[in-house]
């Protein structure tokens, strides 16, 4: 037995209710999956990326949602939020929270919008992201059946982030989810939406997630993934993007937990004066393995990229960034810019980066780069000098070096968690996190 | 305080300080002049522990200690700072980031613990007001699109809010316009006293109408070869460093 038979062994279980147009879906993800197997490092997608840890593992479902409640509170964003939680891939009424949601928008567990609203629901999902994208994604389709689906009707603002809580569980048999996320922005509207994956220590899971977001014209999303799950979690997601004539979708791609993930983030500027901003961050060490492939679609003249992604590396971890902007025939008077700069603060950890620009236009203003360094002596040196030991000063170059990602986020409660979590990771003797605190403390007296 | 004696430095084998003696007491301002390329720099580098250097010959005391046995970081910890002439960027580091650090070495090193945070607080807004610096300065990172001068009270800041026991300056003058000559002067003069020390490098005498020193000695080729009072200085304004040379050769 393959191991995607193996896997889709488990679908059988437990579907007995479902509608039959989820059948229907499950039935051709399940076909797909089968089909093409997992990938292998002969994928030229998945070159550097070697998923034999997920295939040849053994993900029970989760049943139930029991989750610690004080750590719970210790892993929740403190924000005032529109709150959707799930434990191990399953919806936690109790822990959510969506009382105050205001009119204009909807916000519903997956589970429920498939059986109460199946046509809108079935119209949508996989509109962005079908089966032939990815194994991973034609196994989140013969699977999914939880996750949120997000509406927001035209001209609506939404008061506060949409928050959407994974939490991933340790437990004597590992567990899979793959929850699936839609949103659709109707012309006009404004939202923040943040997918949150965090979890116990010693969980050792695999999460296989898909997002779709569509923005209607004059559309304004910021879309936040803060991935810091525990560093035995397996992660696989996919992120799809499709944009209409003057909106803005601002993506903030932040990694720091996992022992193998994968990201991938494609948007399609699909009319003039559409706009993305792909900001990330990824922090590996350990052997942990982080991977982003993104894509941006310049399909439309006068439509604007702007990418920034930044690695840092240590121990023997490893990163891949995979950037391409494609930009078709007629998309005239578009910019581009990308840009991927890793640092390395081990000389076992290894990157592999790939910026790419494929263009078939002629007037275009575009720019991308590549690097790859370790810190600057020069700037330790300064450091040094005022009395600042070795170890200490190249922790604050670090910190340093993931500031410029971090000053580009809005959500101050974010900024702060990522780097003290930055912080956190640097030798424990230097209280950088009690730094960060100070600057705060300072910023708001 | 500071003891430095028959010292001889080499940058790439080539002979820049040859032997060179100067006894800096406490409570003491001292002031080396001496024309482009003489050495000043070198030697307060090499003092601060700045790489690059050999020395070959002559010891460096300070307090007693040996400090050519010492890294540059234990030199600022025991209270040894160097201004420098051209500040670096450190992108992304804040400015307060630095400070706390820094003093929180020092404290370390002395065996004392962190500084409470409101303490640390209070200290640096009352020092960056002393420089006339805006406290969003303390949140932009180190001389990060400063401009000449703003760079330059910068270093004085660090140098309020570390409190060495001997602070080097090296041209610290440079770049400044009257009145924030004025501002960085009057922060050098407020860490004067009677246990702490200063050493400024500079090639004009304007800066000392500004901050008054007890010696000056004028650097030529590599070794002191002359010192005086205040009034050697307004001297070689008068009249330039030839003579001074003609002089010692005579
Ligand atoms: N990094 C270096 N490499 C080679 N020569 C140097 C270096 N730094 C300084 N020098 C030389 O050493 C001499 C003294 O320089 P410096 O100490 O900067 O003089 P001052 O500060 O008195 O102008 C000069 O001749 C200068 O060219
Ligand atoms: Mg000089």
């Amino acid at each position: 037995m393959s191991a995607a038979e193996r896997f889709l062994q488990r679908l059988t279980a437990r579907r007995a209710d479902d509608p039959s147009w989820v059948a229907a879906r499950r039935q051709a993800g399940a076909a797909r999956f089968e089909a093409m197997g997992f990938p292998t490092r002969r994928d030229e997608h998945w070159k550097y990326t070697d998923v034999r840890r997920i295939a040849e593992g053994d993900f029970a479902l989760a049943s139930d949602v029991a989750f610690d409640a004080a750590s719970f509170d210790a892993l929740r964003l403190e924000i005032d939020a529109h709150r959707l939680v799930f434990v191990d891939g399953q919806f936690s009424a109790t822990l959510s929270d969506l009382d105050a949601l205001p009119t204009g928008v909807s916000v519903e567990p997956l589970s429920q919008a498939m059986v109460a609203n199946h046509e809108a629901v079935g119209g949508s999902l996989g509109r962005l992201a079908g089966v032939d994208f990815s194994p991973f994604t034609a196994l989140n389709t013969a699977f999914a059946d939880e996750g949120a689906i997000i509406r927001l009707s035209a001209g609506t603002v939404v008061d506060k982030p949409i928050y959407l809580l994974m939490l991933s569980r340790a437990g004597s048999q590992p567990v899979m989810s793959h929850p699936r996320v839609l949103v659709e922005a109707g012309a006009r509207t404004e939202a923040t939406i943040i997918e949150h994956y965090a979890g116990e220590p010693e969980a050792a899971n695999f999460t296989n997630v898909v997002t779709e977001v569509m923005l209607d014209r004059g559309a304004i999303i910021d879309h936040y993934k803060l991935q810091e799950a525990a560093l035995t979690d397996l992660h696989v997601a996919s992120i799809h993007v499709d944009q209409g004539r003057d909106s803005h979708f601002n993506s903030y791609n932040m990694n720091l937990g996992g022992a193998l993930v994968r990201t991938d983030l494609v948007t399609d500027l699909n009319a003039e004066g559409a706009e993305a901003a792909y900001n990330g961050l990824f922090f590996v060490q350990g052997r942990q393995h982080v991977d982003n492939h993104t894509l941006v679609n310049h399909n439309a003249p006068r439509t604007f990229s702007n990418e920034n992604y930044k690695g840092v590396l240590d121990d023997r971890s490893r990163g891949v960034f995979n950037g391409k902007v494609f930009v078709k025939k007629d998309a005239q008077q578009i910019e581009a810019y990308q840009n991927n700069a890793n640092l390395l603060l081990s000389d076992r950890a290894e990157i592999d980066t790939k910026p790419e620009l494929v263009i078939y236009a002629d007037d275009v203003k575009c720019s991308h780069g590549a690097t790859t360094g370790q810190l600057d002596e020069d700037a330790v040196y300064a450091l040094r000098s005022r009395g600042i030991d070795e170890p200490m000063a190249r922790a604050l170059l670090t910190l340093a070096f993931v500031g410029e990602v971090m000053d580009k986020v809005r959500l101050n409660v974010i900024a702060e968690r990522v780097e003290r979590a930055v912080a956190g990771r640097l030798p424990e003797r230097f209280n950088l996190a009690d730094l960060v605190e100070t600057a705060e403390a300072i910023q708001e007296a | 305080m500071l003891e430095v004696k028959d010292l001889h430095v080499t940058i790439e084998d080539k002979a820049i300080l040859k032997g060179l003696d100067l006894t800096v007491n406490a409570g003491e301002v001292h002031a080396i002049m001496g024309p482009n390329g003489a050495g000043k720099s070198t030697l307060s580098a090499v003092i601060a522990g700045k790489d690059g250097y050999e020395v070959t010959q002559g010891t460096i005391l300070f307090e007693g200690q040996d400090v050519l046995e010492m890294e540059i970081e234990e030199r600022a910890r025991a209270g040894l700072l160097l201004g420098f002439q051209y500040p670096i960027e450190i992108p992304g580091v804040k400015n307060i980031y630095l400070l706390k650090a820094a003093l929180n070495a020092q404290r370390a090193a002395r065996g004392e613990g962190e500084i409470p945070a409101p303490e640390f607080m209070k200290l640096v807004r009352e020092k960056s007001a002393e420089m006339k610096m805006d406290p969003s300065f303390l949140q932009r990172a180190v001389n990060e699109g400063f401009s000449g001068g703003e760079k330059k009270r910068n270093e004085i800041l660090q140098m309020l809010v570390l409190q060495p026991k001997l602070a080097m300056l090296d041209e610290i003058d440079s770049g400044l316009d009257i009145d924030a000559m004025k501002v960085v002067a009057d922060g050098v003069n407020s860490l004067r006293s009677a246990d702490r020390a200063i050493l400024m490098v500079t090639h004009y005498q304007r800066l000392l109408n500004h901050i008054v020193p007890d010696r000056v000695h004028v650097l030529v080729d590599g070794r002191i070869v002359k010192s005086g009072d205040k009034d050697l200085a307004l001297e070689l304004e008068a009249r330039g460093y030839e003579w001074v040379l003609e002089e010692s050769v005579a």
